[in-house]
């Protein structure tokens, strides 16, 4: 058997899997918005907010994750000590927790019987329930983000040059400034992968704000709530189509853009 | 930043990650919730979970296990096609075939109803969830194994067991799988334990006679008493917990395994 017909054939197993379940049904979705479910998304108001609001949540969640994890990742990277292995395990735990089981964390943390209620209760103050608002959903999305986004700062931090901190420190640069010429710099390929996969999560997730049952209307729960309890499919599907098309193409931009350090 | 400011706020975000998982599970094993751990602990809540809610725990065995048989049977001989060959087709075939991680799981799930959810009886069956599960896992198996391919001396190799008179069957059952098995360990921890947790796309797939484990723990976050939604969590973690620590104990042996090559 020749090599090129031998590759063909190993390989159309997988080509056949994408075909059939997803090309051909991502095709179907695209056609199934027809012009009406085209237009009414783009002139009912309450879709355009909520997309908007979508883009919110996904931007504030980004922004705060890399805040976090490049904070808490250059730490990691940088020194060593007892108990750091422990830490480092304790902080990637949530990795493998789905986003409907942190909307649950999130309601025993900040909802009607959490633990951020009892406490602000137990003080003598008024009982703090944030659970189900915009800062539960955000609280949800980034306890979610930290974990993965901290892998790949830790690991793109130990890859920088310890030389060129120290060189920019003696020749007098502030810890700012080192870290603003020096890290950020450095750091920036990886921070624009690992932002783009906590936006595009962040925007096409649901599983946070379905348990959470918030009464913020992110896309997904619209394209679910269309679908499932208003059988309103030609808009469930144009939502969804438009959203796919959405994340796939931050993904691919950053991607682009960190030189294929994105995943 | 020196080193205890820092210390100080890495454990402040391990303890916003850590504490909610306790809280958490906390009323799943406490007699009576309001009166704490005081009144003592009991295994009544999970044998209840169990005796209502143990068949999703096993349905996501079952489809956790028959995506992980997919992905290794089309995810490896795809990532050995695409690691021989550096063209641009190859190239462009390994972009569409991680395209489904990008796409939001309700986009897919939808996309799969309106393609498939009036042909036979499918949609009634859980092997509609498991083809959704095998489409969103394929690529990471792929990159997990493409990963490995590409960090060794592939086309080396190869020419080394043909020189030696092995045929091409022995040349990939006996030489190129052994040296992928981490990649395919590392692949197979991350396919289960993304199948075990999938919930975006497993919504809209599933039927009331087809609930997986994420699909009953958000019922039980909307419908049932706090005891109970905490059991089911409990239960949940005791599964995924150990597969995360063998994924994280893997990836660590890849990384050494690669340090020495």
């Amino acid at each position: 058997m020749s090599d090129r017909l031998r590759a063909a054939l190993l390989i159309a197993p997988a080509l056949a899997v994408f075909g059939a379940f997803f090309l051909i049904p991502l095709g179907q979705l695209a056609v199934a918005g027809g012009a009406g479910g085209y237009t009414t998304i783009l002139t009912e108001p309450r879709y355009l907010r909520s997309l908007g609001v979508t883009l919110l949540v996904a931007a504030l969640t980004t922004a705060i994750t890399l805040g976090i994890a490049t904070a808490v990742g250059l730490f990691l990277a940088r020194n060593r000590f007892p108990g750091r292995g422990t830490l480092l395990a304790l902080l990637t735990l949530p990795l493998a927790f789905p986003g409907v089981v942190v909307g649950y964390l999130v309601i025993m943390l900040a909802g009607r019987q959490g633990l951020v209620s009892e406490i602000s209760m137990a003080l003598g103050g008024e009982r703090i329930v944030f659970a189900y608002s915009l800062a539960g959903l955000l609280l949800g999305y980034v306890y979610f983000s930290i974990p993965r986004t901290l892998l790949t700062v830790i690991a793109a931090a130990e890859k920088l040059d310890p030389r060129l901190e120290e060189a920019a420190r003696s020749l007098g640069a502030s810890p700012l400034g080192v870290l603003r010429d020096v890290l950020l710099p450095g750091l920036s390929p990886a921070l624009t992968a690992a932002g783009a996969i906590c936006f595009a999560t962040a925007t096409g997730a649901f599983g946070t704000a379905f348990a959470l049952a918030s009464r913020i209307d992110v896309l997904p729960m619209v394209i679910y709530t269309e679908f499932t309890l208003q059988a309103n499919l030609a808009v469930a599907a144009a939502l969804s189509f438009l959203l796919g098309l959405a994340t796939w193409a931050v993904l691919a931009l950053a991607r682009g853009a960190s030189g294929g350090a994105a995943g | 930043m020196g080193f205890w400011t820092g210390l100080g706020f890495t454990l402040l975000i391990s303890a916003f990650l850590i504490l909610p998982v306790l809280v958490s599970v906390l009323p799943g094993i406490t007699a009576n919730q309001f009166e704490g751990l005081s009144s003592g602990l009991t295994t009544r809540w999970l044998r209840e979970v169990w005796a209502n809610y143990g068949g999703t725990v096993l349905l996501s065995l079952q489809i956790a296990l028959s995506t992980l048989v997919i992905t290794l049977l089309v995810g490896v001989p795809a990532a050995y096609v695409l690691a021989r060959h550096a063209g641009v087709t190859a190239r462009l075939v390994e972009e569409a075939l991680v395209m489904p991680v990008a796409v939001p799981g309700i986009a897919t799930a939808l996309g799969l109803i309106l393609a498939y959810g009036a042909v036979g009886d499918l949609r009634a069956s859980w092997l509609f969830i498991l083809v959704g599960h095998v489409v969103f896992c394929l690529p990471f198996m792929v990159r997990a194994v493409l990963a490995v391919l590409l960090s060794m001396d592939l086309k080396g190799l190869e020419e080394a067991a043909r020189a030696c008179g092995a045929s091409w069957p022995q040349r990939f059952l006996g030489v190129i799988l052994p040296n992928i098995a981490g990649g395919m360990l590392a692949g197979s921890l991350m396919v289960v334990t993304l199948s075990l947790g999938e919930f975006n796309m497993t919504l809209l797939l599933h039927t009331p006679f087809t609930r997986t484990l994420p699909v009953g723990l958000a019922d039980a976050y909307t419908a049932l008493r706090t005891e109970m939604a905490s059991a089911y969590t409990l239960i949940f973690f005791v599964l995924i917990v150990p597969l995360l620590s063998a994924m994280q104990w893997a990836a660590g042996r890849a990384d050494r395994v690669g340090a020495v090559r």
